[in-house]
């Protein structure tokens, strides 16, 4: 000890500073902040500097370059003499539609398929077994090709049609066909009465629980909801004196082969690119979606619904109040995750030629080269639609959450 | 796709920093003993693996023309198959060392992705196929028409503009590799079918019933095939430029690969200079004197391939056309060895 100490005397701070816990901690994540950044700026300054030797233009500006290729779903505005960033946009939103009607079907199939597996009844639990295990087993990109092809090839011909629902649908290989609504002037005023009706209905549900809390009375909030959501717009429609056209698929059946079929531009048609994706993304995560349900049905201690029953309630009930509500908790995390892997396994869309952020972006990227800042674009686009959900899920996980007093 | 590319600009991102540092193409491709040779993903005629995965066609030759000129050895090549979209950043990042994969010569291409074009190896033409039972005989009779295609092609943007300056409606449909665009078109998805001439020859191979479609007569664009090297590397430029000339020239002058050791004794001086009996045009372009003998021998010339590859009498049966010798009244026109 005291030999130590003698040895330390001619440099007391400095001894004491090697050894002190915090100053060493402090430096290695120092070290490893430098290490960090010295190997960020390594990468950077070279990829420019090899950018510059191969005379590889970089820089965002092709984005104000005229496109000059066509894209078969546009939800803006689009034609070949829009921007490199217009097309982005286009493909940005299929993305978008992809994802967010994907998320609603698959959750919907999800806790059916997931609830029928518990079921008493053998037959419906097995068969919701045997697609969770068949569904989830088998690679995505496989499915989204039996969708398309498969499918395809089961589908009508072009000059040839499935027609369903009194003669308003029609499916054949160049996708489902439907009448397409055309708003007039003054139909601004539907709209408007629709998201009266939204806040209404919104406002009845808590008036009735709060009703309900005081007094135990029940009010067929379900009922007067969807009454509001279809009726005030109805009657707006109505009183506005009609102000909306449908714009009829226009099928051809004489003249020249090629001119058969479906005019182009005739109500609207999904893509049937779009359908397979949809269809193959939904059916592919409900199967895990189920998995998560059910998992979280069973977290939920079977003394819970025996308590429901004693106090009189039926199944359905039960379920609906007692047991999800409950279950939520462990579902909603897991679930986030799939909402996330069905956002990005949409990008497997461009096997199928539906014109996705990737699948654009991947087009532009050839035409002009700029591939280091399109890669960048996807991520940046991906990055944040993951964070934005996640944000959401969080937030909804946080209100459901058990509120521990 | 994803999977493919992305490590492909990590690359460009990473690995290109390391080649700066490092020595020219040649010297990389002698130190690892082969060449890598960018090919598309399954082109009858131009590039196409074998069931045992031998890749043959008019694009495949050049390669092997390449390593012949290098080695001495046609076989010392690797192939990386590519879709339309990877091609330009796996050669920008050094992944390959040529690309040779039905790419057409365009200025953008030229001038802004840092590349070089070495030459033309195939003059091709953008087409139209349909069914025959559509009762179409011109191109400018498809309005409204659906169309397959691939993307990330300059046939995604001649399409638009032939359509746009017809003031035709129509409607495209692209996907990523040929294969599901073959698959889709025979499926009947789309009512035309378009891409290189060359290609939809090729193409309508594998449909079902190849002989119920018919290429229209149109011919919308001007599509140089050629192969590409990066710019920034002149030796190497020259390697691929001079390798496909020196096949070019061989036919001309009636060298082929069953003749090349009797040629070598030839009284004709171009034909000398060219097999390096005479001169030392080889190591001038950094190679063994015998380069072009070592090409000939290995590949055949221009002629011997293409009639092996997509001539009349492969199951493509194409014609010479444009890409016979500018002597017999085709485009192609090397210059002189001398």
């Amino acid at each position: 000890m005291s030999i130590q100490e003698q040895d330390s005397a001619g440099a007391p701070a400095r001894a004491s500073l090697l050894n002190d816990p915090k100053a060493r901690g402090l430096f290695y994540q120092a070290t490893l902040i430098i290490a960090l950044v010295a190997f960020g700026w390594f990468i950077v300054s070279n990829t420019v500097e090899n950018l510059e030797r191969q005379n590889i233009a970089s820089g965002f500006g092709f984005l104000q370059n005229t496109a000059g290729f066509g894209i078969i779903q546009a939800l803006v505005d689009y034609t070949e003499t829009s921007s490199y960033g217009q097309a982005i946009l286009v493909g940005f939103f299929n993305t978008l539609l992809v994802a967010v009607i994907g998320i609603f079907l698959a959750t919907i199939i999800g806790f059916v398929v997931g609830i029928a597996r518990l079921s008493n009844n053998w037959v419906i639990s097995r068969l919701a077994y045997c697609y969770v295990e068949l569904i989830r087993n088998v690679p995505l990109l496989l499915q989204i090709f039996f969708w398309y092809f498969a499918v395809l090839r089961a589908v009508p011909g072009k000059r040839d049609k499935w027609s369903f629902l009194f003669d308003t649908f029609h499916l054949n290989i160049a996708g489902l066909r439907g009448p397409q609504p055309i708003f007039e002037e003054g139909s601004g005023i539907i709209g408007w009465a629709l998201v009266l009706a939204i806040v209404l209905a919104f406002a009845v549900a808590r008036w009735s629980r709060k009703r309900q809390e005081a007094t135990g009375q029940q009010f067929p909030v379900f009922l007067t909801g969807l009454g509001l959501i279809i009726g005030l717009p109805l009657i707006a429609y109505l009183i506005a004196g009609m102000p909306m056209h449908f714009n009829y698929p226009e099928f051809v059946e004489t003249g020249p082969m090629l001119r058969r079929g479906f005019t182009l531009g005739s109500g609207f048609n999904l893509i049937p690119e779009f359908l397979a994706l949809t269809l193959a993304l939904s059916i592919y995560t409900a199967a895990f979606i189920a998995e998560i349900v059910r998992a979280g049905i069973q977290a939920v201690s079977h003394g819970q619904s025996e308590a429901a029953h004693a106090l009189g309630l039926r199944n359905g009930p039960t379920l609906r109040l007692v047991i999800i509500p409950q279950a939520m908790r462990v579902i909603i995390p897991p679930l986030t995750s799939q909402y996330l892997n069905l956002t990005k396994n949409s990008s497997l869309a461009v096997a199928i030629a539906f014109p996705d952020l990737v699948s654009v972006g991947g087009t532009v990227l050839n035409q002009t080269g700029q591939a280091i800042e399109i890669i960048g674009i996807w991520m940046f686009v991906y990055l944040t639609l993951s964070l934005l959900t996640s944000a959401f899920m969080n937030w909804y996980n946080q209100r459901m959450a058990l509120v521990e007093r | 796709m994803s999977n493919k590319i992305l490590p492909l600009v990590l690359g460009t991102a990473m690995g290109v920093a390391a080649s700066a540092a490092n020595a020219t193409t040649l010297e990389d491709v002698k130190a690892k003993g082969f060449v890598q040779c960018g090919v598309s993903q399954g082109l009858p005629g131009f590039s196409n693996p074998d069931a045992q995965g031998n890749w043959t066609g008019l694009d495949v030759d050049l390669c092997r023309g390449v390593a012949a000129a290098v080695f001495g050895d046609a076989s010392a090549v690797k192939f990386t198959p590519l879709s339309a979209k990877e091609r330009f950043t796996a050669l920008q990042s050094g992944e390959i060392d040529i690309l040779s994969r039905n790419t057409t010569w365009t200025m953008s291409r030229d001038t802004q992705l840092g590349l070089n074009f070495a030459g033309v190896n195939y003059y091709d033409g953008q087409g139209f196929m349909v069914r025959k039972d559509l009762g179409v005989t011109s191109a400018l009779e498809m309005s409204g028409a659906s169309v397959c295609t691939n993307t990330g092609t300059t046939t995604e943007l001649n399409v638009a503009d032939y359509f746009r300056a017809n003031n035709m409606p129509y409607e495209i449909v692209a996907f990523e590799k040929a294969d599901e665009v073959v698959a889709a078109y025979d499926a009947g998805r789309c009512d035309v079918y378009t891409t290189d001439a060359s290609g939809l020859y090729a193409q309508r191979l594998k449909l079902t019933n190849p002989a119920d479609h018919m290429v229209l007569p149109e011919i919308i664009s001007k599509e140089p095939l050629g192969p590409v090297v990066r710019q920034g590397d002149d030796e190497w430029f020259n390697i691929a430029k001079w390798t496909l000339n020196a096949m070019i020239n061989a036919e001309e002058m009636g060298v082929t690969s069953a003749n090349v050791d009797d040629m070598k004794g030839s009284d004709n001086p171009s034909i000398k200079r060219l097999l390096g009996v005479e001169g030392a045009f080889g190591e001038a372009i950094g190679l063994g004197n015998d380069w072009a003998y070592n090409v000939i021998k290995g590949v055949g010339n221009y002629g011997e391939s293409f009639d092996a590859n997509v001539g009349p009498d492969t199951p493509l049966g194409i014609a010479r056309g444009v890409n016979a010798l500018w002597s017999n009244g085709g485009f192609l026109y090397a210059p002189p060895v001398r």
